[in-house]
């Protein structure tokens, strides 16, 4: 009996705020629900025909893979940058790395609402600084103005995270391995490319998935707060939608369909991940 | 060896000065007084409103919301941070500590039931997530806050790898000693996992403070509202204001950001621990 007591809290809880959602998003994505709640109708795959034909969605989809892109690729960049600099110095090692890591305490929706204080119409140093260069910024009225805020500002708040994984990695190769590549090369940047990188690769492919999932779902408040509440015509991403057309647009089915869509995706990262994780076990 | 370059430390500088500079204006603008931001812009010096904005911000109701101050509101994110850190590290330690040690039926369908959750944020979820927890008056309740963001057993697997880790021998020595499941559980892996524990609970503190979705759902109560919820407020007013209180807002984010940046800074090795372990 012991086990199953133990057991008993979280199964309950995941019985019902998890199993029992994620039946009812399944469900309902087969059916069309009357916007009052008066019934529904079985309507088969038509909820996900009219999702994935509509013109709406095929943007938002589309925006969500480039921001994705950008988010991913930026913000790893810059923390691999980062680490490689801040895992050679000796002085202010420990004072680099609170400074930099310190931001991934901040909330997202707490950095999109710095975005738009720094890229506001009237008051922000952003669009003054870009002005100079003659780029006219209009944040919540420029469909590329707004996707390249919300960039900078999720890109800002991820680079934390993966500067802390990519120190951790660059630190756990071995002094004698790079001491011995230190003598058959001379080139620090080759070293790097050769021997370095190789070795993070792992912590690099296990990064990648985590960023993806946070460009996808983490990045809501971001974009919430970026867009103001009001969408229009403004970039959101494909999570986006499905809160609006849930709680705002009250299309039950649709957005079921969208979170089904959403579910299958996040299991295939899933299984990568999982895998990736089994390969960096042999690894060490 | 390698000889360390000037250029090293100016890419970290300016790495630094890109993370910091945003929350220096934004604490910068807190201040000042709203005309002088409308007029002046973002402001990069210090002001003299500091104790004025963060009073008024902390003290008064009304401005964002009709009946709240941000005492209120910090109160509230300190019961989600806290209730989601020790409810998520209490449940997922027991459950971690069933699939562990002990051998029963249907021990495989318990973990894979609750290893699934890893694969869906509650992002995808919500609205189904949302009646449900509507449908058992749950809405505008710290339990309906906090419970279904336990949900998800992140704590569960990292308890898990860390109990495995942990030697066989010690089960065995603790056996013959004549100790049952509950002693061994209280006496030996608890104190073994301090480390642990204090890693994961800051990990899961910082999330819970800084949820925003469902808080944004489940409280439509002032006297709910968190913080980071607090957010949304803002922005409601900033549509049809005349001069928007950019002021009062960023005294707000300062606000918000605060706890969570503080326990990060101070308690940073074991966060730093907590979070390369337990995403392996």
């Amino acid at each position: 009996m012991v086990p199953y007591m133990l057991l008993l809290p979280q199964l309950a809880i995941v019985t019902i705020f998890f199993l029992w959602p994620a039946a009812e998003a399944i469900q309902s994505s087969f059916y069309l629900e009357d916007p009052f709640g008066f019934g529904s109708t079985f309507v088969g795959l038509d909820n996900f025909t009219d999702m994935l034909t509509s013109t709406d969605y095929g943007r938002v989809a589309r925006f969500t893979a480039v921001f994705t892109f950008f988010v991913t690729f930026l913000s790893l960049g810059f923390a691999l940058l980062l680490a490689v600099k801040a895992d050679k110095v000796l002085r202010g090692a420990s004072t680099y790395k609170t400074l930099l890591m310190w931001v991934y305490a901040v909330a997202p929706p707490v950095a999109g609402l710095i975005g738009v204080l720094l890229f506001d119409q009237h008051v922000g140093p952003m669009v003054d600084l870009f002005a100079m260069f003659g780029w006219k910024m209009q944040i919540g009225v420029n469909y590329f103005d707004t996707s390249f805020a919300m960039i900078v500002t999720a890109v800002w708040k991820q680079i934390p995270v993966n500067f802390i994984f990519f120190l951790s990695g660059l630190q756990g190769i071995s002094k004698s391995v790079q001491e011995a590549a230190s003598i058959d090369c001379r080139s620090g940047f080759r070293r790097f490319w050769t021997v370095t990188f190789p070795l993070l690769a792992p912590t690099g492919f296990f990064l990648l998935i985590i960023n993806i999932t946070y460009a996808f779902f983490d990045t809501f408040g971001i974009v919430d707060v970026i867009v103001k509440n009001e969408p229009g015509n403004n970039p959101v991403t494909l999570v986006y939608k499905v809160y609006l057309d849930g709680f705002r647009g009250n299309d039950l089915g649709g957005s079921s369909a969208q979170s089904v869509i959403l579910m299958a995706l996040v299991f295939i990262l899933t299984i990568i991940q999982f895998r990736l994780i089994e390969r960096r076990v042999h690894y060490t | 060896m390698y000889k360390l370059k000037i250029t090293d430390h100016l890419i970290l500088l300016t790495g630094v000065f890109f993370m910091v500079a945003p929350v220096v204006l934004t604490f910068m603008t807190s201040t000042h007084d709203a005309i002088a931001i409308y007029k002046g812009g973002v402001q990069f010096l210090p002001g003299d409103k500091f104790l004025e904005n963060y009073e008024t911000v902390l003290f008064q109701a009304g401005g964002f919301t009709q009946e709240v101050n941000g005492f209120v509101m910090l109160k509230n994110s300190m019961i989600l941070g806290f209730g989601f850190a020790i409810g998520k590290i209490v449940i997922s330690m027991l459950a971690a500590y069933a699939i562990v040690y002990f051998r029963f039926p249907f021990a495989s369908v318990c973990f894979w039931i609750i290893f699934a959750t890893l694969l869906l944020p509650l992002e995808v979820r919500i609205l189904p997530s949302y009646e449900i927890v509507q449908s058992l008056g749950m809405v505008n309740t710290y339990s309906g806050l906090i419970v279904p963001l336990i949900a998800s057993a992140t704590g569960t697997f990292f308890f898990r790898q860390f109990f495995m880790s942990v030697p066989d021998e010690l089960l065995e020595a603790a056996r013959i000693d004549g100790a049952g499941p509950w002693k061994f559980f209280k006496d030996i892996l608890v104190p073994l996992s301090k480390t642990m524990i204090a890693a994961i609970f800051i990990i899961m503190f910082v999330f819970g403070w800084n949820q925003y979705l469902w808080p944004t759902l489940i409280t439509t109560d002032e006297s709910l509202f968190t913080l980071v919820r607090g957010i949304k407020q803002i922005l409601q007013v900033w549509v049809g204001a005349q001069i928007p209180a950019f002021n009062e807002a960023m005294a707000l984010a300062i606000l918000a950001m605060l706890p969570p940046v503080l326990i990060v800074v101070i308690f940073q090795s074991w966060f730093v621990k907590g979070l390369v372990e337990s995403d392996k």
